[in-house]
């Protein structure tokens, strides 16, 4: 590679399917680029690792979260124009008319070339979003120090 | 162009960030020294080829007009 220390870290905060999007998108780029890639998915942002099943949560108040705030990337809505879920649908057709990759398919195209997915464990305790509830293919679950440390010395990093 | 292209690349109708997904995983199945010939019509691959070549540190040997697309060179150092 060109350079040394050649890393990119990035926050996925927003779970807001525009943003996920956006995130996804610089992560492959990076990644394409021979970046060492690290996506960082906290809060709200694990809706776009989440399976998509039930929240298998003990609590009321984690069970009532996991039926609310279910996630999967085929359920995450827009930040704006989300008309209670009819925008996901109209972005959807938009991008696909337009021959984009889906989510699904961008995902999986970071996952291909060897992007780190990393969930939050604090935010997954908040939320009481157990590792059996995320993709298998999310590589740990770790704490801020991990993600200090993918920072950094990265030559790109990203809040979203 | 005059130079011997080694492989061909058709990013015909795909969008950000898909051509330089594929250029990525060409380049790395190709011999240094290889030319990759990139056939896109993405407005925004004049500037992204480029600037992934400078990033990667291989060579843009430059592009050309074709029917209706656009077909972009690059060395693998």
């Amino acid at each position: 590679m060109a350079q040394e220390n050649n890393r990119a870290a990035i926050v996925v905060f927003s779970g807001d399917m525009d943003k996920v999007f956006a995130a996804l998108i610089i992560a492959t780029g990076c990644a394409a680029a021979g970046m060492d890639t690290t996506l960082f998915f906290t809060f709200w942002g694990l809706n776009a690792i989440k399976t998509g099943q039930p929240i298998k949560a003990k609590g009321f108040l984690g069970r009532m979260m996991g039926i609310m705030n279910r996630g999967g990337l085929h359920r995450i809505n827009p930040s704006r124009f989300s008309f209670g879920g009819v925008g996901r649908i109209l972005f959807s057709k938009m991008m696909k008319d337009k021959g984009v990759q889906s989510l699904e398919d961008l995902r999986q195209t970071a996952i291909d070339l060897d992007v780190h997915l990393l969930a939050c464990k604090m935010s997954m305790d908040v939320l009481e979003i157990s590792k059996s509830d995320l993709i298998p293919e999310v590589e740990d679950v770790v704490g801020v120090a991990t993600f200090v440390k993918a920072a950094s010395g990265a030559q790109l990093q990203l809040f979203i | 162009m005059d130079v011997k292209v080694d492989r061909v690349q058709d990013s015909i109708g795909q969008l950000c960030p898909m051509p330089i997904v594929h250029l990525s995983k060409n380049m790395k199945q190709m011999e240094s020294g290889q030319v990759l010939e990139i056939q896109a019509d993405d407005e925004g691959a004049h500037a992204d080829i480029p600037a992934w070549c400078s990033q990667t540190g291989n060579e843009f040997l430059g592009e050309e007009a074709a029917d209706g697309y656009f077909r972009f060179f690059v060395r693998k150092s």
